[in-house]
Parts: C-alpha cells; sequence; structure tokens
C-alpha cells in the first residue's frame, strides 16, 4: 500500500484534522511502516472465516426506561468552551451576507 | 510508619489502634511529596482525603461494623476514569480544563465501599502508549531508576503503587497497560475478563479491548477491588450479567494444574534472553511442585500485533470523533467557522501518537480499504480467539512474559513506533480474545529492573486464576 500526500489530505480531512508540512511528512512515514507492518496478515488464510465482531457475550440487554442519572442543563453545559446558558454557542455555520454575494 | 502491602495488614493495623486512617493518609500524602519528581500525579486531593479520612476514623470508632469492605484502602485513579466534580484529561489538551459531572461505575462502588480516592495518576494520552511518554503532564518516571519508563499506559498507576503513595490504583488494560507496567515497575496488575467490570465512565479508546484493572502489592487486594467493581451495569450493555464469583476468599490449591506457554513466544526474536531465562527458571519451577507446564504451538503469535493495531485504532478513530470543541474541551481560537473548528480544535488538543492513530483508524476504515484491513483483522481475531479456546479446552492457564524485554530509556524509542508497538506482543493477546490475565513480579533482572511474569485464564475464570497466583506468588 502506497501512502502518498493525497491520501493523508483525504485522511486529514474525514477525521477532522489539519496537520502542518512536517507533520504531514512524518505521518506519512509512519503510516507506511504500520501498514507494512500491518499487510503481514494477508500471509493468513482467513478463506471463509466469519469476521468476529463482538467480543461480548451480552445479547440485547434491557433496563427499566426511567429515567436515571440525568444531568441538569446547567450541568450539561458547565463544560462547554461557549455557551449562552441555554444553547452550545458555535461559530457561525450558514453566513446569510455571505451566500447572497 | 511501615510499607503496607496488603488491606489486610492495614485492617489489622486500624483495627489493634496501631494506626488511623488520618494517620495512614498523611503518610501518603508525604510519600507523594517525595516522589514528586517521578511525575506521577497530574492531580492529588489531600484535603479531600484528609476529610474523609477523618470521617472514616469517626465512623470505625463509633462503630467498627459500620465500615465498608475497603475501609482502610488508599487508591489512585487513572486519568482516563471519570470521578465526580473532579478534572479528567486522558492527558491530553482537548480535554484541559474539563470537570466530569458524574462517576464512572467502577469509582462509585469502591466509594461505596470507603475507599479513599487520593488523586488521579498520569498516563499516556487516551491510554495509547507502553511508555507513559506520551502525555500532555510529560513523563513518568520509573521509581526504580528514574531515567527508565514505567510502562504504559497506566505508567502513573503502576508508579504510585510501586512508590507507597498509595495501596492500590485503578487503570485501564486495551492492550497490555495495566500488565506491562505492572512487570516493569515490580507490582501485580491484573486485567479481568471483557465486560466483568462496567466501562461507564471510562474514556472510551477501543470498546470491544478496554477494561478497567488493578494495580496492587498483593493478590487479594486485585481480587477484593475486583469483586467490588465487577458486575452488571445499567450504564453498559456490554458488561457481563454473569454472577460474579466470590474473589476475595481463594480456592485451595490441592491439585495439579496443567500450564501451555508458547514454544514460538520464548523463542521469538524479539525475546531479551534474560527474559527467556527468568521465564524458564519459573516453568521449571513450577514442574519441580508438581504442575505440568508444555510448550503448546501458536502460530499466530505475529499476526496479534497488526491485527490489533487496524482494529483498536478503527475503534479510536470512531471513539475520538466527540472530541469536536463543541460541547465540551478544548475549541480553537484560531477557527474562522465551523469546519475548522473543528479540525483546528482536534489538531491542536491530540497529541501526535493520538493524532497517528487516528489517522490509520480512519484509513482502515475508509471506503475501498475496509475489507482488505478491517474486515480481514476481524477475521484474523476470530481465528486467535479458536486457537486460544482449544488450548484452554486442554489447559488450566497459559504463561508468558508480560514483555520481551526489560524497561527501556526514557526517549530511547520514542522515534520508531512500530518498533514499540511490536513489544506488545505478549499482553494484546489476551485483549484480542477477552479474557483475563494477571502480571505477577518474579525475581528482578540483573540491573535490578523489576520482571512480571503472565497468567492468562479462560473467560470469567478470574477465581481460579487468582487463586493459582496467590499460591504461585506466595511459594514458588
Amino acid at each position: 500500500m502506497k501512502v502518498d500526500k493525497a491520501l493523508i489530505s483525504k485522511l486529514e480531512k474525514l477525521s477532522r484534522l489539519k496537520l502542518a508540512p512536517e507533520e504531514q511528512e512524518s505521518i506519512q512515514k509512519d503510516l507506511t511502516n504500520i501498514l507494512g507492518m500491518v499487510e503481514k496478515l494477508n500471509e493468513v488464510d482467513t478463506e471463509g472465516v466469519e469476521p468476529l465482531i463482538h467480543i461480548s457475550e451480552e445479547i440485547n440487554v434491557l433496563r427499566e426506561d426511567e429515567v436515571k442519572h440525568q444531568l441538569s442543563r446547567e450541568d450539561a453545559l458547565s463544560n462547554a468552551p461557549q455557551t449562552d446558558g441555554t444553547y452550545f454557542l458555535v461559530p457561525k455555520v450558514i453566513d446569510l451576507k455571505k451566500n447572497k454575494e | 510508619m511501615a510499607r503496607y502491602n496488603s488491606l489486610v495488614d492495614v485492617r489489622a493495623d486500624l483495627q489493634s489502634g496501631a494506626i488511623s486512617m488520618t494517620e495512614l493518609v498523611e503518610y501518603y500524602l508525604k510519600n507523594i511529596e517525595a516522589s514528586e519528581a517521578l511525575n506521577i500525579y497530574v492531580e492529588v486531593y489531600a484535603e479531600e482525603a484528609r476529610e474523609k479520612a477523618a470521617q472514616l476514623d469517626a465512623k470505625f470508632k463509633s462503630n467498627p461494623e459500620s465500615v465498608g469492605r475497603l475501609f482502610g484502602m488508599v487508591i489512585s485513579h487513572k486519568d482516563v476514569i471519570c470521578y465526580e466534580g473532579h478534572g479528567i484529561t486522558a492527558a491530553s489538551k482537548i480535554l484541559e480544563g474539563y470537570t466530569t459531572p458524574f462517576s464512572a461505575t467502577a469509582i462509585e462502588r469502591v466509594l461505596a465501599e470507603d475507599a479513599i480516592i487520593i488523586g488521579r495518576v498520569n498516563c499516556d494520552q487516551f491510554a495509547m502508549g507502553s511508555t507513559n511518554e506520551n502525555s500532555v503532564f510529560g513523563p513518568v518516571r520509573n521509581f526504580a531508576d528514574p531515567d527508565k519508563v514505567p510502562g504504559g499506559s497506566s505508567g502513573g498507576s503502576a508508579v504510585s503503587v510501586q512508590a507507597d503513595t498509595c495501596l492500590a490504583s485503578l487503570g485501564t488494560d486495551t492492550g497490555g497497560s495495566v500488565r506491562q507496567p505492572a512487570s516493569f515497575c515490580g507490582v501485580l496488575g491484573f486485567k479481568p475478563t471483557y465486560g466483568r467490570i462496567s466501562r461507564y465512565g471510562l474514556l472510551a479508546y477501543a470498546s470491544s479491548f478496554d477494561q478497567i484493572g488493578t494495580l496492587t502489592n498483593s493478590v487479594s487486594d486485585a481480587a477484593l477491588l475486583t469483586e467490588i467493581m465487577a458486575g452488571p451495569d445499567d450504564f453498559d450493555s456490554t458488561v457481563s450479567t454473569k454472577a460474579v464469583d466470590v474473589l476475595s476468599d481463594f480456592e485451595a490449591q490441592d491439585k495439579p494444574l496443567k500450564i501451555a506457554y508458547f514454544k514460538s513466544a520464548l523463542e521469538h526474536d524479539s525475546l531479551d534472553p534474560e527474559v527467556k531465562q527468568l521465564t524458564q527458571n519459573k516453568i521449571n519451577a513450577l514442574k519441580a511442585v508438581g504442575h505440568t507446564v508444555e510448550p503448546v504451538d501458536f502460530d499466530l503469535l505475529d499476526y496479534i500485533i497488526p491485527a490489533y493495531y487496524v482494529l483498536t485504532t478503527a475503534e479510536a478513530s470512531s471513539n475520538l470523533s466527540r472530541f469536536d470543541g463543541i460541547r465540551y474541551g478544548h475549541r480553537s481560537e484560531e477557527a474562522a467557522n465551523l469546519l475548522e473548528t473543528y479540525q483546528k480544535s482536534r489538531t491542536e488538543g491530540f497529541s501526535a501518537e493520538v493524532k497517528r492513530r487516528i489517522m490509520l483508524g480512519t484509513f482502515v476504515l475508509s471506503a475501498g480499504y475496509y475489507d482488505a484491513y478491517y474486515g480481514k483483522a476481524q477475521q484474523v481475531r476470530r481465528l486467535i480467539q479458536e486457537r486460544t479456546n482449544e488450548i484452554f479446552a486442554e489447559y488450566d492457564f497459559i504463561m508468558m512474559p508480560a514483555s520481551p524485554v526489560p524497561a527501556w530509556n526514557i526517549g530511547e524509542k520514542i522515534d520508531d513506533p512500530v518498533a514499540t508497538y511490536l513489544l506488545d506482543i505478549f499482553t494484546v493477546q489476551a485483549n484480542m480474545v477477552g479474557v483475563p490475565a494477571i502480571c505477577v513480579p518474579v525475581e528482578p533482572f540483573q540491573n535490578g529492573m523489576p520482571f512480571g511474569l503472565q497468567f492468562i485464564a479462560n473467560r470469567f475464570e478470574e477465581r481460579k486464576l487468582l487463586s493459582f497466583v496467590a499460591h504461585f506468588f506466595n511459594n514458588i
């Protein structure tokens, strides 16, 4: 697997990261090495093997639909970087002025 | 005050009046101060611990029967396990200043039994690392030699017990993060069966691997803590609903056991000759007292680490997507719009190692690569589970060193992630298949650094495993 600059920038986009050029270079090198290690898995014959997805033996664990462990609005907002006391505030998503231009 | 190695001893002295909880807490606080250069604690809850000690002394004095089962136990918790009203950062910048509004189920259960939590300890960021160098607070140092790494990711937990700053620590183990530091620091590290202890309130790294575990000086403390923390929980649907065995009362060891070891492990290229010798010595000692210890074939050993890094990074990339700078945690001040808020907050908030793993996980889950990498690793995981089950059909335990090499120098392997990943080779199997495993300190290396041997049992066989290890620890 060739890890090129285009792949790194695609992965940055997908994982919502924005790396500095030197970070991109070092991660390109690291991913190349790690995927080189991972490619060893191709030596294993897995023809017809069912993928192991769940490690817990529990199936459909249900509980009574009771309100428990609720956070108050105040508590839920207490760690917010920006809030008006009712909502989380974020930078403007749709800029109407910009759209008109 | 002399060092305590088990709650049983602490309780005896509390009972006789030789010590009080207040004195014990002061003793640990003094040791915390004396070991500051080791960078163990992220936060010390000194005043709270003193208040709680005074309350418990009064409670015990008024009625000795009224105290909980963990009365006398002073513990630390890893910076990924939530304790209501306290900070939790996963040793990251992205959670700088975050105060958690709830406690992990494990924390609630130990507090309900009158344990005292003395502080929160350093770790690798988001539990990703084997050296405790990947922390926004800087590296933790090994008490046996401050130039050496303590192991990771629960490095602070291991050193907090090693340096006698508390009796026990709660850590987490995704691929050996409790057992490998236990080996490097000469304490006991126990990871129960996957799903034995609720993961509610544990900051997720890889959800199908993560498990809370203990770092202690005695098997009895590991057993009691596990028994108290284990069991069903409304807030984790993957936790086992199986009844919890009594762990704190060990089974008699009156019959010889069958123990397997992997020839491929003992002859592995990465194995340090001294590790091989020390392991061989214990194999001989176990045989000498009548146990059967035999080599078995395990051809999949070299595929464990590649499969582990595909699966855990995939899960991590998904789990860590919640850190977006919106509802809590670090928000970049450089961002001009919403997309940049996500990107810059995450980029500034995560360490290089965490970013590396998020990128790798994103890759193996991305369209076009999913089957070739993620699907393939899940198939290999199935094969590892099946082969492990076959071994447990014939043997009681599997034994292996926890690490193929002794603790190395701080900074030594920082530039080669793959080389460091490969050193997890002996601990990851237990997480791949979700079985319990414990690392027990045996005799140290010639340079004085500790060495731990690992025993792995079948699912939910904690009682059998701990009973055996209690015996092994004392007699072999």
